[in-house]
């Protein structure tokens, strides 16, 4: 590291003055904006780097487990919908019991019995799931008729939204070991289209299951960590606060609640960039670069590889999970029709790849970075178009088409970054050692 | 019981639609699987390769239409696929010289060309929404049924309708087309035979006097026709969107791999098994059961056993168990 460490500040401080540029440039309610869904990146792109340069495991479902995280945050911080839950809740619970336990029973006995094992898992699981079905259609179908327009779900547990972070990492968590299980035998190849495939019915889970956070209808106005700026606005003691700093105070309550977010999420960051800094430093770190470096040789010296393997991809999946959940609070809001692949699983991939794999401060750069470029291609690809169309008759199609295609430059310009790093510096910009 | 409106009910809602799904999926499966077995990477840019191409059919077909050029009865974008393809090899021979090719001559590992192939992916996919736009594009014309429900139901006097879309015959004929030649190209052109050569032993087929040059040439010709062919069949016969080609990639994946990556044959089993699981599972079959049980044993439910929104998932559970239970695929993939 310390031979780097010029470098690192350089690059830092480079991400720095553009952020800083925004703020002086455009505004600062929008450069903070910027920074914390930047501090969000940065920690799904550690996530990602713990399973990727780590341990070089391609997971390509890091949306799901983004979605994950949020409906955690759903489930734990919304408030309890009590008519709900007494109308199907029990049914469904014990429905989801009896489809755990099918496919238990399924598993084990594929595993124990030596003859005819086959079509007793098949037995097993036609008999399952039809049981399942039927004690489960009725109670989401009670529960979703439960003031529909404006619930029409079992509700949450109505703790704090803070409480949401962790549980929501330990659902994408769980949802990783059953994964990992399956899935972690296979070559790499093979892992990333089935990690690409749980991600896709993660988010299908989500869009029709309605019973449990509405699905396409959106959960609306999760409780929030902070303050709100209509609150803060009428307070005397921020009023005062404001008018010492000379600042209008809607503007100031906007900045006040960005940076009491940013507060929030950069001691996750910090903590989390400490704890993967010492796992790496520690024996423990050293063991999976030696496993991702050279399986059988690690192996050989006694290493449980598949072991190793399940517990890095779960762990990473749990950060990505946390980071799913934040990025839920700080939006107030669960869309799971939102959640797209390119943005929310190959994006954070360049950020990986980009900032450095393997190296936690890397990931951090290249989250930062590469989602300070993703918001603003937009407008300089429209400063670019206008000067490129100025000489134009106005109202001619191509015009008209050039300055409409803007909005389509930042999946074009992210491709051609991705591409250029991995020819010319293909260990990213912040190389891990 | 009327078993033969069973039969026509199961037809029209499960047999037709699936055999069109299925021949486009192993379309797009046999470019995967050649791809991966003679450049030996999963190429995570294949759905918008097929995107890139069918847009570049789409405006062709536009400029046809235009010029009050067409095809009678069918669709004037079958006289627009060899601009389509033309276009879209161009494409793909750029890039393979652009990205691939540095990686090729350094012998990097396979996952760093899949890497490069998420870095084509987004530019691919920000060039087709550059050119057309996000939206749906409907390009079909022509006769758009070879038989109507109505009409069948007239002919055979049965309760049950049988429509076949003119989309539908016409991506089953072209499929058959495309892989016979593709076949005879592999099985008895020297080209053909060099490329397999090459997809077996390396080593051995550049002792031999190889080009390997030329086979990855060919080869990515041959992808670019069929990744156009399998898009233009789909867009026809669905529409034209580039997000939802972006997502073909999961079945094509699951059609490839549950084939055996690296065998053609098994592409395209692969991927009518995963166009049958989808349909099926995803179908309501009340009606059919209706029709082909007694009375007293007719279903209440739909029977559907799963909404249609986890079509994805009924692929992605076959590709599971293939996997876990047989990794190289119904027929003898490759396993690196």
């Amino acid at each position: 590291m310390t031979s780097q460490t010029p470098r690192a500040i350089a690059l830092f401080g480079l991400v720095a003055l553009l952020f800083l540029g925004t703020g002086f440039f455009q505004s600062w309610n929008v450069a903070l904006t910027i920074f914390n869904m930047g501090l969000i990146s940065a920690i799904m792109a550690l996530g990602v780097n713990m399973q990727w340069g780590y341990a070089g495991l391609f997971n390509v479902g890091v949306m799901g487990f983004v979605a994950l995280g949020g409906l955690g945050a759903v489930l734990v911080s919304m408030p309890p919908n009590a008519e709900a839950a007494s109308a199907g809740g029990l049914r469904i619970a014990i429905g989801l019991v009896l489809g755990a336990a099918t496919v238990v029973a399924a598993i084990l006995a594929y595993t124990r019995v030596p003859r005819f094992g086959g079509w007793i898992v098949l037995a097993i699981l036609l008999v399952g799931f039809i049981v399942f079905r039927s004690v489960l259609d009725p109670g989401v179908e009670a529960v979703e008729a439960v003031d529909p327009a404006s619930a029409g779900n079992i509700g949450g547990l109505g703790l704090p939204v803070l409480v949401a972070w962790p549980i929501g990492g330990l659902l994408a968590a769980g949802v990783a070991w059953i994964v990992g299980k399956t899935a972690l035998g296979l070559r790499s190849d093979y892992l990333a289209i089935a990690t690409l495939g749980i991600a896709e019915i993660v988010i299908a889970v989500m869009k029709n299951e309605d019973w449990m956070a509405r699905g396409v209808k959106n959960v609306i106005g999760l409780p929030r960590p902070v303050p709100y700026e209509i609150d803060l606005q009428v307070a005397p003691w921020f009023v005062e606060l404001a008018t010492e700093f000379g600042a209008d105070p809607v503007t100031a309550s906007t900045i006040f609640v960005k940076l009491a977010y940013a507060g929030l999420f950069a001691v996750v960051l910090l903590l989390l960039i400490w704890l993967t800094q010492a796992a790496l430093a520690s024996p423990w770190g050293r063991m999976m670069r030696a496993i991702r470096d050279n399986e059988v040789a690690a192996e050989a010296m006694g290493k449980d590889v598949t072991a190793r393997h399940l517990q890095i991809f779960v762990l990473g999946s749990a950060v990505v999970g946390l980071a799913g959940a934040m990025m839920t609070t700080l939006d107030g809001q669960l869309t799971p029709g939102t959640y797209q692949p390119l943005r929310y699983t190959f994006l954070i991939w360049v950020m990986v790849i980009v900032g450095g794999s393997g190296n936690n401060w890397g990931s951090v750069l290249g989250g930062f970075l590469i989602w300070w470029l993703w918001v603003q291609v937009e407008p300089l690809g429209a400063l670019l178009m206008n000067g490129i169309t100025a000489g134009m008759a106005d109202g001619s199609w191509l015009k008209g088409h050039l300055l409409d295609s803007v909005a389509h430059m930042r999946l074009l310009t992210m491709g051609i970054i991705l591409l250029l790093v991995l020819r010319f510096s293909p260990r990213g910009l912040l190389p891990e050692r | 019981m009327e078993p033969l409106n069973a039969l026509v009910a199961f037809a029209n809602f499960v047999l037709v639609p699936a055999t069109a799904y299925g021949a486009q999926l192993a379309l797009g499966a046999l470019g995967v699987t050649l791809i991966y077995g003679i450049l030996r990477f999963s190429n995570f840019a294949h759905g918008d390769t097929m995107a890139f191409g069918t847009m570049a059919v789409i405006m062709t077909t536009w400029g046809f239409q235009a010029l009050g050029i067409s095809f009678g009865p069918l669709p004037t974008a079958l006289l627009a696929l060899p601009v389509g393809i033309v276009a879209c090899a161009l494409l793909v021979l750029g890039t393979d010289k652009l990205v691939y090719k540095f990686y090729r001559t350094k012998k990097a590992v396979p996952v760093t060309f899949v890497i490069a192939s998420l870095g084509v992916m987004f530019v691919m996919n920000g060039l087709v929404r550059f050119i057309i736009g996000p939206d749906d594009q409907l390009f079909s014309d022509g006769e758009r049924f070879i038989i109507t429900a109505r009409d069948f139901k007239t002919l055979s006097g049965l309760d049950e309708g049988l429509a076949i879309k003119t989309t539908q015959a016409i991506t089953v004929v072209v499929a058959i087309i495309v892989v016979a030649i593709l076949f005879w190209f592999l099985n008895k052109t020297r080209t053909g035979k060099s490329m397999r050569a090459y997809s077996d032993n390396e080593d051995l087929a550049l002792l031999s006097g190889i080009n390997p040059e030329r086979v990855v040439m060919y080869t990515w010709l041959m992808v670019a026709a069929l990744a156009t062919i399998a898009g233009t069949l789909y867009g026809l016969d669905k529409s034209f969107k580039p997000f939802t080609y972006f997502q073909l990639l999961l079945p094509i994946f699951a059609a490839a791999i549950v084939g055996g990556l690296g065998s053609p044959v098994g592409a395209i089993a692969g991927g009518f098994v995963i166009a049958f699981a989808e349909v099926t599972i995803t179908y309501p079959l009340k009606k059919v059961l209706g029709y082909a049980l007694p009375e007293s044993l007719e279903p209440d439910g739909l029977v559907q056993l799963l909404s249609t929104d986890y079509k994805f998932a009924v692929s992605f559970v076959i590709l599971i168990i293939v996997l876990l239970f047989r990794p190289t695929g119904l027929f003898k993939g490759k396993s690196v």
